[in-house]
């Protein structure tokens, strides 16, 4: 005991080991009425972790070349041992990152987390989310089936639509092709995995700094013990969430270890059936879709008609997102003491994106896709663009002083 | 500029397409797609994945390759290195070389139109039930260069191999169909062949076992481990739970 409080001694001389322990774990005050909601922060570092170290197997014997790419998938399924557990972990890893990801957003609008004084919190996870995403597009080309590469090919004719130019440098050539595959993989497997990891550090510096929200979107910090000065409704982060987080870990393992073990396809949504179909760049598959992930956002794009004007508006739709703390004029954070008009929004606006996710994956030429896909367009931007106006005029509940439970 | 009544019939549409998206399920059935026969496949039946593995060497690996499987993954199917080397390695093949064949892509493309698929992983492309009815809708087609047209694959540009165990079919027509129009037409066995229909129908669903199996080595491995995680999981979270509780108690 002694050796080992005199080696924490010598440490804490020099790095602040107890008081990092201290600010970030054991002192941090969360407030205690986290819900169900409030497990998908720790479970998106999870999957996080999960991607980089299972990525480090994969890598060590998937060949970025494309003569070699999909045969070489096929030998870590067939021939490194658990070689197929660590590509489902990585393959059912990346939806399942989407997964969390959306909910921890969703979270975020049903308990106003991004109003002030988070703003900066939300800009930076909304950084977080634009990375995965171009992590996971990056990522979907290397199994160089015929997916991947028609895939590729239609978002980067996206970008050649607005100028071809900038579309031939990314390619690196003038259609999808090896040149195009080796700098997809070093941006998949170094530069975006550091970005990320510096986003997700700073996302939660900026989380720590101004505290935790709670499904009441009462500011804990408020009400203070006087003596103490440790908030009323606050528990430290350790043991309290530790434990009840390592619970929801186990939840989410029983979700993705059953996904992986049982039906690591997904029905086609987490690994296409077209994928296990090498890369053909003779042979246009007659529908290509994207990965579920992207298909609200893909279903926008074919909603519009002018294919520029489309561009333009899908990206809008994700960078729009940024907004929101100051499109949001409610004097309420909490969807509980909102109003019928902001209720009635969100909900308008999740059922368009469910159903634009929907639509997405739909073949175009079914004559139902697009017109459904523009009314949920207009539901989609309208969600934003009306904020100001309905969060204002909505008649909210008045907030309890202290936390409800 | 719209006029008021195509705003008007444009609205009617949205509310329609809306309308429509709640019995989305039955708009979806594609009336021109055949029906796919459930493939009757029981992956743990060694005796029919070792038929399988049979019929694939003597049938199919003779212009498909499967590149991506060795035949050392036989030995997973209960046989003796020795067996395979005997019985289904057909050509001078080691056992740890992948399964290809000597059929030059240019040679198939010259005879066929196009080269015959790699199989590896065709049963995770088509799924076991298409491949099922696939093998077994095979038709006489004067039209067809090869002479033989397939009811799931229109136009294929493979011919009816196995027609020696099959026999012929030819289609005939449904009642009142227009000429060339193949929607409820059925397969009739114009020809019998070395096998009852039922006996192709065997043949068939271990061939398409196997098929299920050289796509994905690890299946059956699969789902043994994940009873056990299940379990192993199952019994954490009753721990973690329990452990939460016992933290959280001082909390009100």
């Amino acid at each position: 005991m002694k050796t080992a409080e005199r080696l924490l001694g010598w440490i804490d001389a020099r790095f602040p080991l107890t008081t990092v322990w201290r600010e970030h774990l054991s002192e941090y005050y969360a407030p205690k009425n986290f819900n169900f909601w409030y497990y998908f922060g720790s479970l998106a570092m999870l999957v996080l972790v999960i991607q980089i170290v299972t990525g480090i197997f994969l890598t060590m014997n998937y060949k970025p070349d494309a003569r070699f790419a999909f045969a070489s998938v096929e030998y870590i399924m067939r021939d490194v041992d658990y070689g197929w557990l660590i590509r489902y972990m990585h393959s059912t890893g990346a939806s399942m990152f989407f997964v969390v990801v959306y909910l921890h957003m969703m979270r975020g609008l049903l308990y106003g987390s991004y109003q002030k004084p988070r703003e900066l919190i939300w800009i930076l996870g909304m950084a977080i989310y634009l990375c995965l995403m171009a992590e996971a597009f990056f990522g979907y080309l290397l199994p160089w089936g015929q997916m991947s590469y028609w895939g590729a090919q239609v978002i980067v004719s996206l970008i050649d639509a607005i100028s071809p130019p900038v579309a031939l440098w990314v390619r690196g050539d003038y259609v999808i092709a090896d040149a195009t595959l080796n700098r997809f993989f070093a941006f998949h497997v170094i530069a975006l995995p550091l970005v990320l990891a510096l986003l997700v550090f700073l996302h939660i510096v900026a989380l720590h700094q101004v505290g935790s929200n709670n499904p009441d979107g009462i500011e804990i910090k408020e009400k203070k013990d006087p003596q103490t000065g440790i908030p009323l409704d606050g528990i430290p982060f350790h043991p309290y969430y530790t434990v009840k987080d390592i619970m929801g870990v186990v939840g989410f393992l029983i979700v993705y270890f059953g996904i992986i073990f049982f039906s690591p396809e997904m029905g086609g949504y987490f690994l296409e059936e077209n994928n296990f179909i090498p890369a053909d760049p003779l042979k246009t598959p007659p529908h290509i879709a994207p990965v579920w992930y992207f298909t609200p956002f893909y279903a926008i794009l074919r909603a519009i008609p002018q294919k520029q004007v489309g561009v333009i508006a899908m990206g809008v739709a994700v960078v729009i997102f940024f907004l929101l703390p100051w499109l949001d004029r409610g004097i309420v954070k909490s969807i509980r003491y909102r109003g019928t008009l902001y209720k009635t929004a969100l909900g308008l606006f999740v059922a368009a994106f469910l159903v634009l996710g929907y639509m997405g994956t739909q073949d175009p030429n079914l004559w139902y896709v697009n017109p459904i896909s523009r009314v949920c367009a207009v539901v989609y931007f309208g969600f934003f663009i009306l904020m100001p106006l309905y969060s204002r005029l909505d008649k909210t509940k008045p907030v309890p002083e202290r936390v409800t439970g | 500029m719209m006029t008021s009544d195509s705003w008007k019939n444009s609205a009617r549409r949205w509310v329609g397409s809306l309308l429509l998206a709640l019995v989305l399920p039955a708009a979806l059935a594609n009336p021109e797609a055949v029906r796919l026969d459930r493939a009757p496949i029981d992956p743990s039946d060694m005796a029919s994945l070792q038929r399988g593995a049979q019929h694939f060497m003597n049938y199919c690996l003779t212009c498909h390759s499967a590149q991506f499987a060795r035949f050392d993954l036989l030995q997973r199917l209960g046989l003796t290195e020795g067996q395979v080397k005997k019985n289904l390695i057909l050509t001078d093949a080691k056992i740890a070389d992948y399964m290809t064949v000597a059929l030059k892509p240019k040679d198939a493309k010259n005879w066929f139109g196009v080269p015959p698929p790699d199989l590896s992983v065709e049963a995770r492309v088509r799924g076991a039930n298409w491949l099922y009815t696939y093998l077994r809708s095979f038709y006489r087609d004067e039209h067809r260069d090869s002479g033989w047209n397939n009811l799931v694959f229109r136009g294929v540009a493979m011919p009816n191999v196995l027609w020696e165990l099959q026999g012929e079919q030819v289609l005939q027509p449904a009642e009142g169909a227009k000429p060339g129009e193949l929607h409820g037409g059925k397969l009739v066995l114009a020809k019998p062949g070395k096998l009852a229909p039922k006996e192709y129908d065997q043949f068939v669903a271990d061939l398409v076992n196997y098929m299920v199996f050289m796509a994905e080595p690890a299946r059956q491995t699969r789902f043994h481990i994940g009873y056990g995680v299940m379990i192993f999981l199952a019994i954490a979270f009753v721990i973690t739970r329990a452990l939460k509780k016992e933290y959280w108690k001082d909390v009100h």
